[in-house]
């Protein structure tokens, strides 16, 4: 059987969505996320948080009609390229086409950079910098498909970001209870409700990138490992039982969910890592085929 | 629980009089103020031009747009998205904020620590918390950016706000040593060995 001829991906159309999804993202609150408010806000029983929960949920619809951004954080700029069967790119070109779309969104719309040098913390209003956008690539089955996700992670839920090499001996408690800490450390400098990704074994760079992956994770969609699947699920009730709230001035509505994502281990680690992604948890994709293009969440 | 309509600038009985759980709802001056302002006006000496006693400022860096100045925006800028970033990396410019410029208010979000609460008291001044992360709503209460000082360090300049019916704001730290994030800390660090106990952890306390 011969191969059917690779689908070309088109650059100009590449840059033109990477500079719409920065913006579409800040806009636009996820359909899953809009429905964890909902549900919290349902269940939530202290009345101050009830408040906070409200205006949340009420900026999201003012954002909406007033065409604003959700949150005024632009964050630091990181795009998820996920390559299909079948597609050829120029992965040089194609970086390069995401970083023009990332500083076209900050310049024409325009958004805050908020992108500096980390010695000399100039900023050249792009949003883009030494390896910023972040570009992670992945690889699916998927025939003649490229996605690419974009994610303003905002800062304030950014630095509330852990690591621990716990040791083997110390077990499945020590990430229980180095998640528990990391949730009451964070208060509300994170804008609870959250959602508190959590990335146990691998290596510690895999780790850290775990957590994240986890803290962008759709609301609802389970870790794919049982045992992840059962831990994930015990530290959501545990965590709303802490009383942090949203906006940490008390309340159920601490945490959306808790997510985690494995990687295998060395027989001599235990890493554990905590990235947490807040109440505006943001995200936006685009799907190019050989149909057209599609954006989606 | 009290609600206080008020026109900056405030003074120092004003300010004792409030409470926390109180609510506060600010109109005319506000000025934005962020961790490179602070770092040039604290570390490094830099001076600004406007006269901060008494006043509201707000853990800010918004998005605008750049545009010829006008009566509108006299600063030459449209506010376009203006929101609060977390206040606690600012922990150690509350008391400089205050003993050398006068500052009575700080709105911001996730709250302040010891040594602001300790500023507050000896010093007449509150943390105003305001919802992060609801830019949008907040921008409908900003009428224009007036001045602008210290621009080279865009985002991160000390903007002049118009403001109307700026908040409800929460008085969630006040000048008697209250503070609502230290209630609600040491009650979450209170159920810390519960959480645990529910996940089969067991604790020393
Ligand atoms: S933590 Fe998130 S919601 Fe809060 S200000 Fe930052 S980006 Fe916005």
């Amino acid at each position: 059987m011969t191969k059917d001829k690779p689908v070309k991906v088109d650059l100009k159309q590449v840059e033109e969505a990477c500079k719409e999804l920065y913006i579409r993202a800040l806009k636009v609150l996820p359909p899953d996320i809009k429905q964890g408010f909902a549900r919290l806000d349902a269940a939530e029983t202290d009345p101050l948080a009830k408040k906070v929960l409200g205006t949340m949920i009420r900026n999201i619809s003012v954002a909406e009609e007033t065409d604003n951004l959700t949150c005024q954080d632009t964050g630091v700029p990181i795009y998820n390229v996920t390559i299909g069967r079948n597609v050829e790119v120029d992965g040089v070109d194609l970086e390069a086409a995401i970083t023009r779309g990332c500083a076209r969104a900050t310049g024409e719309h325009p958004l805050r950079s908020s992108v500096v040098h980390p010695i000399t913390r100039v900023n050249d209003h792009t949003s883009c910098g030494i390896r910023i956008p972040a570009i992670h690539f992945a690889f699916s089955d998927r025939p003649e498909e490229l996605t690419i996700q974009m994610i303003p992670k905002g800062s304030g839920s950014e630095n509330n970001s852990w690591l621990k090499m716990a040791v083997p001996a110390d077990g499945v408690d020590a990430i229980k209870t180095f998640v528990i800490d990391c949730v009451l450390e964070a208060g509300g400098k994170t804008c609870p409700p959250t959602i508190v990704g959590v990335g146990i074994g691998g290596s510690a760079d895999l780790c850290v990138y775990l957590s994240k992956i986890a803290a962008i994770r759709p609301l609802g969609a389970r870790c794919e490992d049982p045992e992840g699947a059962k831990l994930e699920q015990q530290l959501s009730v545990a965590v709303n039982q802490l009383g942090v709230g949203p906006q940490g001035l008390g309340g159920d509505s601490t945490a959306f969910a808790v997510h985690v994502e494995l990687a295998a281990t060395h027989i001599t680690m235990n890493p554990v890592a905590v990235n947490m992604q807040c109440h505006a948890a943001r995200r936006a994709s685009a799907t190019f085929t050989p149909k057209g293009l599609t954006y989606g969440f | 629980m009290a609600h206080y309509e008020i026109i900056a600038p405030v003074t120092d009985a004003q300010v004792r009089g409030w409470r926390i759980r109180d609510t506060v709802t600010l109109n005319g001056t506000l000025y934005g103020i962020r961790d490179g302002t602070q770092i040039h006006m604290f570390d490094r000496g830099r001076k600004t031009r406007f006269d901060l006693r008494g006043h509201a400022v707000i853990h800010t860096a918004p998005n605008v747009r750049k545009v010829a100045k006008s009566a509108q925006h006299p600063a030459g800028y449209v506010p376009l998205c203006v929101g609060t970033t977390t206040s606690a990396r600012m922990e150690r410019f509350t008391r400089p904020l205050m003993q050398q410029c006068g500052v009575r208010i700080i709105i911001g979000k996730g709250g302040l620590g010891e040594g602001s609460a300790a500023a507050f008291k000896d010093l007449g001044g509150v943390y105003l918390a305001i919802v992060g992360g609801a830019a949008a709503l907040e921008t409908t209460w900003v009428e224009a950016i007036e001045d602008v000082d210290l621009d080279d360090l865009n985002p991160e300049s000390l903007w002049k706000l118009r403001v109307k019916g700026f908040g409800p704001l929460l008085v969630a730290m006040d000048s008697h040593g209250g503070s609502l994030y230290t209630e609600v800390n040491q009650a979450a660090r209170g159920r810390r060995a519960a959480a645990l106990a529910s996940l089969g952890v067991k604790t020393a306390n």
